[in-house]
């Protein structure tokens, strides 16, 4: 079980181990000791790279297709929708996909919030995953700008213009990122090339994302460390695999009803209309998945706090191993903790919906009260409730609460310990 | 421990260690500034408009540098009600005088300075322009009144040819 110890059988195998010791990290892979009791909200690791390879093969086709120029962009699109073979298939699984995306990540990372999977000594794999998730915005966004329709050019001309909220030097850096005085011809081959560039920088993150995750090894539903391998951890094949694969199955059901059955309706109509400089469309909004970041834009009354506070809520997650101050890293030992939890996870869907409504009147209201609370939960409650919080008792080994009747069940029990917690 | 010496090898690391950042700098700088403004985009920096057809209380919505410019012909009434704003009233105070030299002729960018939308004509709470995106609201003087805007609408640099034609840029 250990890489140390592996010797590939053939002796072609050894040369080239020997060389190249690609055998050994397949072996690891393979092997990897991974805990028993993971659930399936551990399943999404696998389809989000499922997720990222579907988003790279598709675009790599839809590239081959697609012009990246003001006058033709839009006309090539419905080219590929209309003339292309099966091109409608492609762009179909390529626009949901990224919705796809959006919805598996969001799992992985409430996932983690859960069961404390950002805690040491796993903050280096959790910061590098907010690093994925801002590329995979960025690379949304500039996507969604290659259409080139009326949601694409105001969509792109009113994010660019978040830059200009930057004293002194925001009008220059906006009129750099346009290549010009608008978005225009420039900006959209520009946006072109970085769409294009980031998902292998992606790439290449996972890559580290899942290293550094393979130095402590996974977090697991009780949260507590497990000695590995032992009768704690089965091996990553083929007990993980199958599970994953099962789970992608399920998965892809849900992605081929959207393709199938209903490619639109995670879009909005007014992407069908080519882009015009001169009218705004009557509501903008942006994809779901962005929506309640948009909501706390929208709720700051001031342009440069507005944005401020926007970057703060996606930033602040970076400091969450350090701002959550407790010891036990899974919610299903902290009682308090699980009922805040689930008050943030409907705080973010309030925030999503109103950032999807007219910034008016009680939706306004709402939108307030909701981006006050993301603050407060990140910057007030999870401080305090690390020292406040009654812990329940942490069982010593993930077979314990299975087997019940260990030997170790009467320590588990013992307040003394609990004490100790606090 | 004896006190650091200067050698003739330190100064070799400094000079060459400036000499590098020199060409490091010298080599990003252009795959920086190839994405500011190029010369064709900076070539159609002026737009003639015509306006003799305009009568009274019209707008209309040119394209000057890939940006829409708002020209209206203001009534009477529009220019006595922009003018007797209050300055203290304002968010960006500036008078109605400065912001159009003839007072009939309002010529501004028509981009809202929040994010950049285009606000919609004669809508909002002020008479003057609602911008939909994320609820700015502009008086008849394209000043802002209400809602994230920071600044009123821009003036852009702009010249009476002649009576009838208004040169933008």
């Amino acid at each position: 079980m250990s890489d140390h110890e592996y010797t590939p059988k053939s002796n072609f195998g050894k040369w080239f181990n020997d060389r190249l010791p690609l055998l050994t990290l397949a072996n690891h892979l393979t092997d990897y000791p991974t805990p028993k009791n993971l659930n399936y909200w551990w399943t999404f690791g696998g389809i989000l790279t499922f997720c990222l390879v579907t988003q790279i093969v598709t675009g790599l086709v839809l590239a081959m297709h697609y012009i990246a120029h003001a006058d033709m962009a839009f006309d090539s699109v419905e080219h590929i929708m209309r003339d292309v073979n099966y091109g409608w298939l492609i762009r179909y699984i390529h626009a949901n996909g990224a919705s796809m995306f959006f919805l598996a990540v969001y799992i992985h990372i409430f996932r983690s919030l859960f069961y404390g999977s950002y805690k040491a000594p796993r903050e280096i794999i959790w910061i590098i995953g907010i690093i994925i998730y801002l590329l995979m915005m960025a690379a949304a966004f500039m996507g969604y700008v290659l259409p080139w329709g009326q949601m694409s050019f105001w969509g792109a001309t009113v994010i660019t213009n978040l830059f200009s909220a930057i004293p002194l030097v925001g009008e220059g850096i906006v009129t750099w990122l346009w290549g010009g005085y608008s978005v225009d011809n420039p900006t959209l081959t520009r946006f072109f090339t970085l769409h294009y560039l980031i998902p292998f920088l992606i790439l290449g993150l996972v890559v580290l994302h899942i290293w550094a995750l393979h130095v402590p090894g996974n977090n697991n539903p009780i949260g507590i460390d497990v000695k590995k391998p032992s009768k704690d951890t089965v091996p990553f094949h083929p007990y993980i695999v199958i599970k994953d694969a099962f789970a992608l199955l399920m998965f892809m059901i849900v992605f081929a009803f959207f393709v199938f059955y209903t490619p639109n309706i995670l879009g909005h109509a007014d992407n069908y209309i080519e882009a015009n400089p001169l009218v705004t469309p009557a509501h903008i909004v942006p994809e779901w998945y962005l929506l309640p970041f948009y909501a706390i834009l929208r709720s700051v009354p001031d342009k440069l706090m507005g944005v401020i506070a926007m970057l703060s809520a996606i930033f602040i997650l970076a400091a969450l191993p350090w701002l959550d101050t407790s010891k036990i890293r899974s919610a299903v030992f902290r009682p308090l903790y699980r009922q805040f939890y689930w008050i943030l996870v409907a705080d973010v869907l309030i925030l999503g919906y109103v950032g999807a409504m007219p910034a008016e009147g009680l939706y306004l209201l709402i939108a307030r009260v909701a981006t006050a609370y993301y603050f407060l939960h990140f910057l007030v409650i999870l401080p305090i409730l690390g020292f406040k919080e009654r812990t329940l008792p942490v069982p010593l080994s993930i077979t314990e609460p299975v087997l019940g009747g260990s030997s170790n069940l009467a320590v588990a029990r013992d307040d003394s310990r609990l004490e100790k917690l606090k | 421990m004896s006190e650091k010496k200067t050698e003739r090898r330190d100064f070799l690391f400094t000079a060459t260690a400036a000499v590098g950042a020199v060409g490091v700098g010298a080599t990003v700088w252009p795959m920086i500034d190839q994405m500011n403004p190029d010369a064709s985009v900076k070539a159609l920096a002026s737009t003639e408009v015509d306006v003799s057809s305009m009568n009274p209380g019209k707008t209309i919505t040119v394209l000057w540098r890939g940006k829409p410019v708002f020209i209206r012909r203001r009534t009477p009434e529009e220019i006595d009600e922009a003018r007797a704003v209050k300055l203290d009233d304002l968010k960006h105070p500036e008078k109605d005088e400065d912001r159009a030299k003839n007072p009939e002729w309002l010529v501004m960018l028509g981009v809202c300075t929040h994010l950049g939308c285009v606000p919609l004509d004669q809508k909002g709470d002020y008479n003057g322009w609602f911008c939909p995106c994320h609820g700015s609201h502009y008086d008849i003087s394209g000043r802002i009144r209400k809602g994230p805007a920071p600044t009123n609408m821009e003036i852009p640099k702009y010249e009476f040819v002649n009576a009838n034609t208004i040169k933008i840029g």
